[in-house]
Parts: structure tokens; sequence; C-alpha cells
């Protein structure tokens, strides 16, 4: 049984290694400050296990400009960082190929930055497969977002309030617990209504937190008698 | 004691009014064709509006969670009022609907007051502060009012 399933595992892979080509991921935008540093990370997947061969390439295109230029190449387990172009100097591998991530670290960033960098990576035999890329912006201050600000406020606002109605609800709750368990534990069905009040009023002095529910519990208790 | 009562929902749903109208319409100021603030900035062109997003200053953000939250509460206010009236106690205090009438009336007079203060300076002689804005400090003191009216309310049979 065990051996049927793994025969028909590795055709059905063998199979739709053919069918399906290789993903490269990367983010979709990276917001930096002037001078800092930032990571670029670029991750894959295929169907086939890592080749020792893999390669990542990475690509940069400033804004306004056509055509990219090649800054970082990863090839037969050796990377090879920019070491003419814009980043020379600025640019570091800090990826890890057996597992996969391809990730690039460029340091102390300038507005000249500012682009898309395009990542490839090629599993061998899996090598057919669309780049990904992922946009550099880089701002003297990080702006805030619309409307982060506005949703903070009112989550918060509107959570405090669910918040303490959830504990006003669970105080009663368990005010009106204690108060039952204790008349009930101690002078049986006869005295309950006296020494309930009792034991509210004694609650109510020792805890100021609970005087709130214990208001509106005598407040039911003289309705009730009102009713009576 | 009926028309103590109308009087009240009459308050209370004028007060809800005014406040959908100032949060949502989108004219706290006007600059003669171009109306902006609290969300868009929309300049009319020859009969038609050309919009874009306000800028993403913090008060501008701050002013807008203070409007929507005054509305929120005001309505959810109404609703423990409807709510209070029919299962509230003989004699008993409307007070959940005073506390979120007041919370109301302060978010609003705390959005007002940073708009007021933090709002651009006027440029030209056509810059006035729209219809949004004056009824946003309007709704400030009839809210109160009516929280005020909330908490001497007494529930009779």
């Amino acid at each position: 049984m065990l051996s049927v399933l793994a025969l028909t595992s590795v055709v059905l892979l063998s199979l739709a290694s053919q069918i399906t080509a290789i993903v490269v991921y990367t983010s979709w935008e990276k917001h930096a400050l002037v001078g800092s540093d930032v990571r670029l990370s670029c991750s894959f997947f295929s169907w086939h296990w890592t080749s020792p061969d893999v390669t990542f390439s990475w690509q940069y295109r400033p804004d306004g400009a056509k055509e990219g230029i090649s800054i970082f190449h990863y090839g037969g387990g050796v990377a090879y960082v920019d070491n003419k172009g814009p980043f020379r100097d600025r640019l570091e591998f800090v990826g890890n190929p057996s597992r996969r991530d391809g990730s690039i670290l460029i340091k102390e960033l300038d507005f000249s930055d500012n682009g898309t960098f395009t990542c490839d990576a090629k599993n061998p035999p899996d090598i057919v497969g669309h780049s990904s890329s992922v946009r550099l912006l880089v701002f003297e201050k990080v702006p805030v977002q619309a409307g982060v600000v506005t949703g903070a406020i009112i989550g918060v606002v509107l959570g405090l309030l669910i918040l303490i109605v959830a504990i006003y609800y669970l105080m009663r709750f368990l005010v009106a617990r204690r108060v039952f368990s204790l008349s009930m534990s101690k002078h049986g069905k006869k005295g309950k209504g006296k020494e309930g009040t009792q034991q509210k009023q004694a609650l109510a002095v020792a805890d100021p937190v609970k005087l709130k529910a214990a208001a509106s519990e005598k407040k039911k208790q003289e309705s009730r008698r009102e009713k009576k | 004691m009926l028309a103590i009562l109308l009087a009240t929902i009459v308050l209370h749903l004028t007060d809800l009014i005014i406040l959908f109208i100032s949060t949502c319409a989108n004219a706290w100021r006007t600059d003669g064709v171009r109306n902006y603030h609290l969300w868009y900035d929309c300049t009319q062109k020859n009969g038609e509006a050309d919009c874009s997003g306000t800028s993403d200053a913090d008060w501008l953000q701050a002013v807008q969670a203070l409007m929507v939250l005054a509305t929120i509460f005001c309505l959810i206010s109404f609703i423990f009022f409807l709510c209070q009236l029919f299962t509230l106690v003989k004699g008993g205090r409307f007070f959940f609907t005073a506390v979120f009438q007041v919370l109301a009336s302060l978010f609003v007079m705390s959005g007002a007051i940073i708009y007021t203060v933090m709002s651009p300076e006027v440029k030209n002689d056509n810059d006035a502060y729209g219809y949004a804005f004056v009824l946003a400090w309007l709704a400030f003191p009839l809210t109160l009012i009516s929280g005020f009216i909330y908490i001497v309310l007494r529930k009779k049979e």
C-alpha cells in the first residue's frame, strides 16, 4: 500500500513539474528612509528539489529609465555583488540559497535609489518562469498612510467600549454568583432575602468596584418587593 | 409627559441627522469653486467635479475619527434610549443614554476644536468655512443639552 502511494506521488510529481513553472516571490513595494538599510527579499517555489546549481539574479531599473542593469548574481555557489555600478560597496548578499532565499541588503539609501528591482531565480532543471519585481521608494520622512490614524482611533475607542461593557457584565455576574452561593451555603431558603441584602451590603462596603453592581441588584430586589 | 418625551426624541433625532450630515458631507471649507475637507478635495470645473483625496495630515485623520465616533455614539445612545424606555424600572434614570450622548458631544467638541485650530490659513477672499463645519459646532451644544436632559429625565408610568 505504502509503496503504491510512493510510486503514485513520484509519477505525479514528475508530471506536475512538466506543467508548472518556477514561481518567484518578492515584496510588492518597499518603503525606506534616506540613509537607512533595506532588505529586498526574493524566494521561489519549484516542484523540484533545490539544485546545487540554483541561481539568483537581481536587476535594477531606475525610475524613468527604460532598461535595467544587473547588480547581483549568485551561481555555482558563489555570490557576485555589484562592484562597478551604483551599488558598489553598498550591496550585500544575506540570503540562503539552500533554503531558497535570495535576499539582498542595500545600505545607506539615497533618493537616487528609487526604482524597480527585479529578481530572477532559476532552479535547474526548472528554469521556465516569470521574474518578480519590487518597487523601492525612498522617503525623507515615512508618511502616515491615509486612514491609518483614523482607523486606529476608532478601533481603540470602540474596543475600549466593548471591553468596559464586558467587564461590567462580568462583574455583575460574578457578584450575583458569589452572593447566591454564600446565602445558599449559610442559611438555606428561609432567611435568603434578608441575609442576601446583608451580604450584598457587606460586599458593597468591602469592594467599591462592585458597588454599582450591588446597587442594581438592590434596585431589582426593591422592585420585586414593590410588586409583592 | 408625552410632550416631553416627543420633544426629547425630536431633539435626539435632530442631533443624529446633524452629525450625519456634518460627518458625511465634504464641505468643511469652501473656496468658491472648490470644497474640501473632511474626506475629499473637489474642484468644480465646467460642471464636473474633479476630486482627489485630502492630505494625509495627522490632525485631519483625528478629526475624521472623532466625527465618526461621535455619530456612532449618538446612534448607540438613541438605541439605548429606545431600549431603556421599555425596560427601565419606574423612577429610573436613563443613565446609559446620557453617558453615550455626553461622550458623543465631547467627541464632536474635540473634533471641531482640532479642526478649528489646525486648519490651514485663509488664502484668498473666497476662502470660507463650509456648512458642515457650522453644523459640527452646532451639534456640540445640542448633544450636550440632550445628554443633560437624559441625566435629569426619570421614567414615569
